[in-house]
């Protein structure tokens, strides 16, 4: 390591800090507006420092009743989006890793081909079909299901692509070894596989916690009733700059509701997110 | 290998229901669909080959969309790489609070793209956002509202925002695969500490750099829909209407299915193309070791 | 106990390649059959053909006389050592010994009986709790073996076990191996491409080559009498220097023109081991022997014995003399070969005489 002269040492934590500040402000910005009266708020610019209403606007937020957002507490929004968060992350997960492991670990006839229906999947995003998928979703009655918010969204070439990657790296002598013990298929899976591929599923179940928790176009198609909403697109509707009575302390008390607990998920798991990120995409 | 003939199609069969229901009988659809035209009523349809697709590209609405895109895409895929490069050169100098600086500064990656682009409104709205006040005290006539360049702009930075904690954490993977050997050679060399970077550094990152390029390219494309939509709903005037919106807009709102189908094939050619060229890099990487 | 009986057996993959071409052997109860060859010539996949890990294309695998062919690795009850070990890397050492058995049903005490004893014998006991990470190459070795022998089954198949061992851990195991199988009695198959630990470890020895057996039997048995110059060249180290003969006026000759009086009829390659040669400076030769003018090349001494490299009949060869020599590069000598000891083989390369 060469050395570095003091003043570009001093220099590096200036821009990190910066950016920091750059990065961060957003979300602090959100915080500080969410602890204000509406009064404050419409009146810029705003303080720097949070004020003193946190527990009137949270608790007006999570517990003020409904009639606010369309009928529905921000409770079941949240409700809602953890549902499909969740159902996204562990669905994906799940068939992503039984395909990984028929195309890795068996010989038949149309392996390829599978493999190739499910890698094509990449260039086929929600965005470019996506009149005929709702259509489909009319016809199925998925419209405001749980469901039809989950399944559609659970088929994954990444995960599938980042499981069978992983696979190839087990020795076939593991294999081997395991059907010389008397492991039939369902065992060597379950006794094997899935302890070794912890790492890579908690890392996977981050990064798919996250997309499933972000997803915009999809929930805003397939709910109707605000309901079924989750906490992305009922924010959507609750703000209108143009109209003079939306209630912004409650606003950034919902946005900041809908920021935490992912930020949360991704700075807990940190070290396997930056794995997983960082591995899966290369 | 086991041997069992029917297990391995049980267990690829759940992924390749859901794939054919969603992915491959909707996408035949839109192929299928971007070829008819409906009568006016909406009763009849007739099969015009590829009519639809001469009207999309020769309509003005439609290459504005496209210009509109391909500006929206750039700008954001040069910011986000830009400033997350720099904070990752920044992060490799320093030995102390690395971690720290890691963990404050990927927050983002876990905020909805729609969301970002709220929090962005909310601090640029001219009548109650702070920033959008500070800019006015400057004397800066600032209404993104109302203005197409300012919309665009406050666009381009929440998008970018989003996307810079994402940009950091493989530019940091990066620079750490640059052997610290070839620094040290270089710095013997008599190369300064920017002339190391320009012409060694750099250079092996390239192959991050091309990545990080496509994927981008394929965020702003697509995973911006939501701040498009929760921000200036493609306004104001269609400064800000990208090619997904305008799929979405079209088909959903505006209800012209040969068109919007159409313009699904024309964006599906786009994603083929990104992916392959991705694909094609991964694999020369490959060699490359 | 079980007797393994392979009745022309074949692998055929798909697309074509022929990896074995039709063996046959018969490995009597408790003994110990090493499959030789250099890599490609097919002996891991007979191996894994009679572990059940592979189909049988054609030909029989019987353990015991009864046909094993359809039957899967399970229930031919064998146990395998492999190359890379192979050790479940999550579980401990305990679990991994213990895996085999709890798949089949034993019971609790019964599997925690067999593997303490097991490990005892195999000096694991202080070691059961460990990951396979945390352990040495050498004590990863073991450990595989523990598994196998834990398991108590009818076959034990070694497939290179030792070949990821330093030379000295190696020669170490070899011997314990040889004492564990003939203990326990279990007929074994070992596959290695180490003619040396072929050599030491085998009660039935067999070379192979492109597929086929090139020879099978007592290790000494095949380094006395080569079937071929591939068992000939492969088996023994330094391996037999073999000089082609081309046929002069004066009847069979060497490549730089001495003639061979002693070649029978047929005879393309004159054979002979290193050890069984001689430097001779004097002038007092045995009549039926045969002699090369030599010019010394290389002198390698490894202490015990040296080796002399020499330019001779037409070719290189290698000559051993015991202790130290006082021969040096540059030295023309003559080499000679008592004809008892020479080997000839025909065109094709088999055994003449």
């Amino acid at each position: 390591m060469i050395g570095q002269s003091p003043l570009r040492i001093f220099i590096a934590h200036a821009m990190l800090l910066l950016g920091i500040v750059v990065v961060a402000f957003p979300i602090y910005y959100t915080f500080v507006a969410s602890t204000q009266t509406l009064q404050t708020i419409l009146k810029p610019p705003l303080p720097m420092l949070p004020g003193d209403q946190f527990w009137n606007n949270y608790g007006e937020a999570l517990f003020g009743g409904v009639g606010r957002m369309g009928g529905v507490s921000v409770g079941r929004l949240l409700l809602n989006t953890t549902i499909m968060a969740l159902g996204i992350a562990v669905g994906k997960i799940f068939i992503s890793i039984l395909s990984a492991y028929a195309i890795v670990f068996f010989r038949f006839p149309m392996r390829m081909v599978f493999f190739w229906l499910i890698f094509i999947t990449l260039m086929l995003p929600v965005e470019v079909r996506i009149l005929p998928t709702y259509k489909v979703m009319v016809e199925l009655g998925l419209i405001d299901t749980y469901a039809g918010l989950i399944i559609p969204l659970i088929a994954s070439a990444t995960a599938t692509l980042l499981f069978r990657q992983f696979f190839m790296t087990i020795p076939g002598e593991l294999l081997e070894a395991a059907r010389v013990d008397g492991a039939g298929p369902w065992r060597f899976f379950f006794d094997i596989l899935l302890p070794l591929s912890r790492t890579n599923i908690a890392a996977l179940f981050v990064i798919l916690f996250i997309y499933g928790w972000t997803q915009y176009l999809w929930p805003l198609l397939v709910t109707n009733s605000n309901d079924m909403n989750t906490i992305v697109i009922a924010l959507r509707k609750m703000v209108s700059f143009a109209d003079a009575d939306t209630q912004w302390h409650l606003v950034m008390v919902t946005a900041m509701l809908a920021i935490v607990p992912p930020i949360l998920v991704v700075v807990v798991m940190q070290r396997w997110f930056v794995r997983g990120l960082v591995e899966s995409e290369k | 290998m086991f041997p069992n003939k029917i297990l391995p199609y049980l267990l690829v069969a759940p992924q390749l229901a859901i794939t054919l229901a969603f992915f491959y009988w909707p996408a035949g659809q839109a192929l299928y669909q971007s070829m008819l035209r409906q009568d006016p009523f909406g009763l009849k349809s007739k099969f015009v080959w590829f009519a639809n697709f001469r009207k999309v590209l020769a309509d003005p609405a439609y290459l504005n969309s496209l210009k509109v895109t391909v500006v929206f895409s750039l700008s954001t895929a040069i910011v986000a790489m830009g400033v997350a490069l720099l904070l990752a050169v920044m992060a490799e100098k320093v030995v102390r609070g690395r971690g720290l600086y890691r963990t404050l500064l990927i927050w983002p990656y876990a905020v909805a793209p729609a969301i970002a682009g709220m929090l962005w409104l909310f601090l640029f709205n001219p009548s109650i956002g702070s920033l959008a006040y500070l800019l006015r005290s400057l004397g800066i006539a600032w209404d993104p509202l109302l203005n197409g360049t300012q919309a665009m702009i406050l666009l381009v930075s929440a998008a970018a925002w989003k996307q810079i904690s994402y940009n950091f954490l493989f530019f940091v993977a990066g620079l750490q695969a640059v052997p610290k050997t070839l620094i040290e050679a270089a710095a013997i060399d008599g190369a300064g500490e920017t002339k190391r970077f320009w012409t060694i550094v750099f250079p092996l990152l390239a192959p991050t750099t091309f990545f990080l390029l496509v994927v981008n390219t394929v965020y702003a494309l697509f995973d911006t829909f939501g701040i498009v939509h929760a921000v200036t709903g493609g306004g104001p005037g269609k400064s800000t209407e990208t090619l997904v919106y305008k799929v979405y807009n079209d088909g959903f709102v505006n209800l012209i299915l040969g068109d919007s189908a159409a313009q699904s094939v024309i964006l599906m050619v786009i994603v083929i193309a990104l992916t392959a060229i991705q694909f094609r890099y991964v694999e020369r990487r490959v060699h490359y070791g | 106990m079980a007797t393994v009986d392979l009745n022309e057996v074949k692998k055929v993959y798909p697309g074509g390649v022929e990896a074995v071409k039709g063996v046959s052997i018969a490995i009597p109860d408790k003994a110990l059959c090493v499959l030789v060859g250099p890599s490609g010539c097919g002996k891991s996949t007979l191996l894994r053909m009679i572990a059940g890990l592979e189909t049988i294309s054609a030909g029989t695998v019987a353990f015991d006389g009864k046909v094993v062919n359809t039957i899967g690795p399970t229930e031919r009850d064998i146990a395998m050592v492999f190359q890379n070990y192979a050790l479940y890397p999550h579980m401990k050492v305990y679990d991994n010994m213990a895996y085999g058995l709890r798949n089949r049903g034993t019971p609790r005490d019964e599997i925690d009986r067999r593997v303490r004893s097991t490990a005892e014998m195999l000096e694991l006991s202080g070691l059961l709790d460990r990951r396979p990470r945390e352990l040495s190459g050498g004590q990863r070795q073991r450990v595989a073996m523990g598994r196998a022998v834990v398991r108590d089954p009818k076959v034990f198949l070694f497939d290179e076990p030792l070949s990821n061992l330093d030379a000295k851990l190696r020669g170490q195991m070899r011997v314990e191996i040889k004492n564990l199988q003939r203990s326990l009695g279990v007929t074994s198959v070992y596959v290695t491409h180490d003619q040396l630990e072929a050599m030491t470890l085998a009660d039935v020895l067999v070379v192979m080559n492109g597929g086929l057996v090139e020879q099978s039997g007592a290790a000494l048995d095949i380094y006395e009498r080569p079937a071929s110059t591939f068992v000939a060249s492969f088996i023994g180290a330094p391996p037999m220097n073999l000089l082609p003969l081309v046929g002069g006026q004066a009847g069979p000759a060497l490549g730089d023109g001495t003639t061979v009086g002693l070649a029978p009829a047929g005879a393309a390659t004159i054979g002979f081991r290193p050890e069984d040669a001689d430097i001779e400076f004097g002038t007092d030769l045995p009549s039926d022997a045969l002699v090369l003018p030599a010019s010394v090349e290389a002198v390698e001494p490894v202490g015990a014995e040296s080796f002399l490299h020499c330019q001779a009949g037409g070719g290189r060869i290698v000559v051993r003399v015991a202790g130290r020599t006082r021969v040096s590069v540059g030295d023309r000598l003559r080499v000679v070969c008592v004809a008892a000891k020479l080997h000839w083989f025909d065109q094709a390369g088999r055994r003449v005489g």
